[in-house]
């Protein structure tokens, strides 16, 4: 079978601090790191060829830069990868990003049996991508999946993740799934791997590559934009409460709470 | 076209800017130039247009206006005219309408009141037509109904496809959906298959008085910057909105409204997907999302005995139990309890944080609480210095106290 896994080059949000002074996102020397969402996809994605035999594509869309995440994926025991980089594809919005890589898709040579992406991306938390690529793609999709139950030969019975238990679902195959981390527990890439992964040559795609259409890429292919960043206001800290023992610590804090209207 | 570029003997290369960027396309190179004041600096601001966006933000932080940014005007055409009235999406599951769209209702009253049209919502499913009433007490002006056995349980391809019909059909200008794992899962379907922009987990809507544009802002970067986005050349402008941003309208018995019910025939439908059955989260008594109350555990707990404790408190206060990553990584509660950036975003009335430290992670997923009270053991945890209350001392000394003086309360009260 073959498994595509879309990914996404982000900032390394667990290094992203505020300057107390500005306000402002201190972006110096943040690291660009896999979207950790993704790492779930791939990881999965290999548990399926393990289970089932096949190959795993990786792809994503990117400034040249994101091929390190494409390297990484390889590491892991993804097989081909795909980078989409082109300076018409920058700026876009969720739906020509949906559009061009669900464009890639369709250009690859061999055809494809399960899409995973991850629940969303780190930086956007849109998770948006995922079901547009398989609208795009006219195949069907289940987000949130916590479970791949079963998978043969056009068939795929899953569990999607709700806020009140789980769904049961079953699809034909082709289909995309978006991953929750309950998933798995993604391996960490092998030295042997690494090496293995140097060597692989990774496909450069532009526009022309993927025969996209100009309106429908880039900035001007996407619907939304940006008008305006600011940055709220840090919420203040509020007030200690102390007392001589637990006891009346927990008096003091009902009566705040009670005060409020809370409790 | 959007055009951004650095005035050259403008730029000091002082590098207020690169700050400000929120996607790190501004860097600074050796390029030694003379500047208006007849200065030589050295450096100069370079944008990498392959990451800028045209958002903006760096122009206004910079001292000596060297970025001038052109962004293209964009005129509404006479066809998205024809698009008009606010829709809510009425997310029901096994007939129950999650509470956001009520919510929902009250905001889209307030949007069609600036833009002079009505509010409709969407109702789909089988046998949920005794649920449009209850959407009409609640501020709906028109309430469209699909009921069909095809909709008894929620599946992405034929909900998508009988909604993007409808809006086809009826043009709306705006579309609000709850953002739920659902509403977020077919909602992305639906714009893709029309073509317009979606704008996910909105936590303010407004109009811009003179274009009719809704003012869709979000959180972005993990909640560290606010975002607001347009969508003005498409119509409708979708949006999917967060829980507890938004209060509902009291319910009101005496409202009108229309109800239409309308028929689809989904026999040219590709539905590829089967749903075989629910399991129902039983470690859950209080859905997370849509608590008012959550008492919350980390690290601090030392084992999966301290969540008794806390769901005493919790079952105590009506509230629900979440958790930290690290407790769910410890394996001490299911994921499905998980609070912050890669579990559940929540905005109770009030969270109470024990024994957590408060990672940033944690903090956007919680920091839009009104009242966080944290208990932890270290005064210096981020978690206590954005407390609205902070006790610094022993979960396990406080939290008990605080169960006895409630049961107290309780049995005062049935005396």
């Amino acid at each position: 079978m073959h498994f595509v896994v879309c990914v996404k080059q982000v900032p390394a949000t667990t290094s992203v601090q505020i300057d107390p002074k500005t306000g402002t996102l201190k972006r110096e020397g943040v690291e660009s790191i896999i979207n950790p969402f993704d790492e779930y996809a791939i990881e999965e994605a290999i548990r399926l060829k393990e289970r089932v035999g096949g190959k795993v594509t990786v792809i994503t869309m990117g400034p040249p830069q994101a091929e390190s995440v494409l390297r990484e994926a390889l590491s892991r025991g993804c097989d081909d990868a795909v980078l989409l980089t082109d300076r018409a594809f920058a700026g876009a919005d969720t739906l020509a990003t949906s559009y061009t890589l669900a464009k890639a898709i369709q250009m690859l040579p061999d055809p494809v049996d399960l899409i995973i992406c991850g629940k969303q991306a780190s930086d956007g938390d849109t998770a948006q991508v995922g079901p547009g690529i398989a609208e795009r793609l006219d195949i069907p999709h289940v987000c949130y999946v916590r479970k791949i139950v079963e998978i043969k030969e056009n068939y795929i019975k899953v569990e999607r993740m709700l806020e009140d238990g789980v769904d049961v679902l079953e699809m034909s195959l082709p289909a995309l799934i978006t991953v929750v981390k309950e998933i798995n527990t993604p391996r960490l890439p092998t030295l042997k791997g690494m090496i293995a992964a140097k060597k692989k040559q990774i496909l450069r795609w532009s526009k022309e590559s993927i025969n996209a259409e100009e309106d429908k890429i880039g900035l001007t292919g996407s619907p939304t934009q940006v008008v305006k960043i600011f940055y709220p206001p840090a919420r203040q800290g509020g007030e200690r409460i102390t007392g001589n023992d637990a006891k009346e610590i927990a008096r003091k804090l009902l009566e705040k709470l009670h005060s409020c209207g809370i409790v | 076209m959007n055009k951004i570029e650095i005035i050259l003997n403008k730029c000091t290369g002082c590098g207020l800017c690169i700050k400000a960027c929120p996607y790190g396309a501004i860097t600074l190179v050796n390029s030694p130039h003379t500047i208006e004041s007849g200065r030589t600096v050295k450096q100069l601001a370079v944008i990498d247009l392959s990451k800028c966006t045209y958002c903006g933000a760096c122009v206004e932080p910079c001292r000596y206006k060297a970025i001038s940014l052109q962004k293209e005007v964009i005129l509404i055409t006479e066809d998205l005219k024809e698009y008009k009235n606010v829709w809510v999406y009425a997310e029901q599951r096994r007939g129950e309408i999650s509470p956001v769209v009520f919510e929902l209702i009250a905001k889209a009253k307030e949007l069609a009141e600036k833009l002079s049209c009505k509010v409709c919502s969407v109702l789909l499913g089988y046998n949920i037509r005794n649920l449009a009433t209850e959407l009409i007490y609640y501020g709906s002006d028109i309430v469209y109904v699909i009921d069909d056995p095809v909709l008894q349980e929620f599946l992405d391809e034929p909900y998508a496809e009988v909604f993007s019909w409808l809006i086809r059909e009826e043009k709306p200008e705006i579309v609000l959906i709850g953002a739920t794992n659902i509403g977020r899962s077919f909602a992305s379907r639906v714009a893709a298959k029309i073509c317009t922009g979606l704008t996910a987990d909105c936590t303010g809507l407004d109009i811009e008085p003179h274009t009719r544009n809704l003012l869709q802002t979000r959180p972005a970067f993990g909640g560290n910057v606010m975002a607001t986005i347009l969508t003005a050349r498409h119509r409708p402008q979708m949006a999917t909105v967060r829980h507890k941003v938004f209060k509902p309208l009291k319910k009101d018995t005496s409202r009108n409204g229309e109800i239409i019910e309308r028929k689809f025939d989904f026999s040219k439908v590709k539905i590829r997907t089967k749903f075989l059955e629910f399991i129902k989260d039983t470690t859950a008594k209080v859905n997370l999302s849509e608590a008012d109350i959550i008492v919350s555990g980390g690290r601090g707990l030392g084992g999966p005995e301290g969540f008794k404790l806390l769901e005493e408190l919790a079952d105590l206060l009506g509230g629900a139990v979440g958790a930290s990553r690290a407790a769910v990584d410890a394996g001490w509660i299911p994921y499905s309890h998980q609070v912050g950036q890669t579990g559940r975003t929540v905005a109770p009335k009030l969270y109470i944080a024990c024994g957590i430290s408060g990672q940033i992670q944690h903090l956007v997923g919680m920091s839009s609480s009104e009242i966080i009270v944290a208990i932890n053991k270290d005064p210096e945890a981020p978690m206590m210095k954005i407390a609205t209350y902070s006790i610094e001392g022993d979960l396990y000394e406080i939290v008990p106290e605080l169960i006895k003086s409630l049961k107290e309360a309780k049995n005062i009260q049935q005396l």
